[in-house]
């Protein structure tokens, strides 16, 4: 039978597509990611041009988006390694909230750091 | 049944009619004070439709056989007052969602207790057992976590909220690695190693992505969550220490 998004609109389950949509973000990031840092090596000037764009706005908060998605994964992984390895815990959705509060201020913090 | 029409009038009743390639059907009720869905369908069959197929025994939450979707979540028909899940008068009803359907909201629970029995979900006799009463503490750490989970009625509401269960046919789901941890902790079992060895095989405790969705929605306020951890947990040392 067709579920709709309704048995699904709870802490836990938000917390686990978030951090799907963020780990599968990163997965795709990683490659450009290092295919960039090997430009130092391939071709400096190239890299110095890329590195110029990137200091854009638009590209920082594209960066602090990225940062973000990070921090709500391995603040979201570290989570779930507690809830599986450590004893049970109720406080689970209180641990879902201070993983978003800590991806959020990790985001700010690289915002006022950007400009 | 005998109270008063209320009021509001007339209630719509979406039902599945038919197997899996059915569809909804809509019915009009009378609405009455503390009206259940259960009673809602229970019209339905005795006034409009004899032909309806659906399951119920108890109506108090006892038995665990009236499990159906309400509104797109799983629920015990006879504990969920329209009142409560009506939107703009009307209440759509479906069969569980992660079995195969019999005929309307009827559906068939048979891959539900066969994986049952393949986690291994069944009390193995000790012989020290046959000797007299098993004295078990009831503050051991054993019995707290078999007493958390033992209340399971096997009403497959957890199995059919579970994303895991639609996305992997093979997985076991909730209520039977619930169950197993509950006899991976009972003291008088005869085979404890063996319930473990079982829930942790194929796709079981560890095809869990612990969404909690299971804990969100078992009507007795179990937590299959917390159980399969327990087995992740205890499953992760028995393999450090070379089970197989
Ligand atoms: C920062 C430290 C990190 C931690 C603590 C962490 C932790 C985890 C954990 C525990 C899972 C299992 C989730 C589950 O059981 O459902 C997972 C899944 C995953 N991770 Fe990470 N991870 C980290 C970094 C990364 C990075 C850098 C990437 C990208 C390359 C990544 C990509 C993924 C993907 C694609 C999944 C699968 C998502 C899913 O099954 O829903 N992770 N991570
Ligand atoms: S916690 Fe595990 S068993 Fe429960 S709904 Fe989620 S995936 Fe299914
Ligand atoms: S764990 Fe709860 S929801 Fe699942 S079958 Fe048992 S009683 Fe029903
Ligand atoms: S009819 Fe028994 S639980 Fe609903």
């Amino acid at each position: 039978m067709t579920v709709t998004i309704g048995p699904r609109n709870h802490p836990a389950y938000w917390a686990f597509v978030l951090h799907r949509v963020s780990g599968l973000a990163l997965a795709l990031f990683l490659p450009v990611h290092l295919y960039v840092l090997a430009l130092a090596i391939d071709d400096a000037a190239r890299l110095d041009r890329f590195l110029a764009w990137t200091e854009g706005p638009l590209v920082k908060a594209a960066e602090a988006g990225l940062v973000v998605l990070l921090a709500a994964h391995m603040a979201g992984g570290l989570r779930l390694l507690a809830l599986e390895f450590l004893p049970w815990h109720e406080g689970q959705k209180a641990r879902i909230a201070i993983g978003a509060g800590f991806a959020v201020a990790v985001g700010l913090a690289f915002l006022l750091n950007a400009f | 049944m005998d109270a008063a029409p209320s009021p509001e009038g007339e209630l719509t009743v979406e039902i599945w009619r038919g197997g899996a390639d059915g569809r909804f059907r809509t019915y009009r009720v009378p609405r009455r004070r503390n009206q259940t869905v259960l009673d809602a369908v229970t019209y339905v069959q005795r006034h409009i439709d004899p032909s309806l197929a659906y399951r119920f025994a108890c109506r108090v939450g006892v038995c665990g056989s009236c499990a159906m979707t309400v509104n797109g979540a799983p629920r015990w028909t006879c504990r969920t007052r329209v009142e409560r899940v009506a939107r703009r008068g009307r209440v759509r009803v479906a069969p569980l969602r992660n079995l195969p359907i019999i005929r309307d909201l009827a559906v068939d629970m048979t891959p539900f207790f066969d994986k049952w029995a393949r986690a291994k979900g069944h009390f193995v006799p000790s012989a020290a057992g046959t000797q007299g009463f098993a004295e078990v503490a009831p503050d051991s750490p054993e019995r707290r976590a078999a007493d958390a989970g033992v209340e399971c009625i096997g009403c497959g509401i957890c199995y059919a909220v579970c994303d895991v269960v639609a996305w992997n046919p093979d997985y076991v789901g909730p209520a039977a690695l619930n169950r197993a941890w509950t006899l991976v902790n009972d003291v008088r079992d005869g085979d404890r190693a063996g319930h473990l060895a079982a829930a942790a095989a194929g796709a079981g405790c560890h095809a869990c992505h612990s969404h909690q969705s299971c804990a969100e929605y078992c009507p007795t306020g179990l937590n299959p969550t917390a159980s399969i951890a327990g087995l992740k947990r205890m499953a992760f040392v028995a393999a450090l220490k070379g089970a197989p």
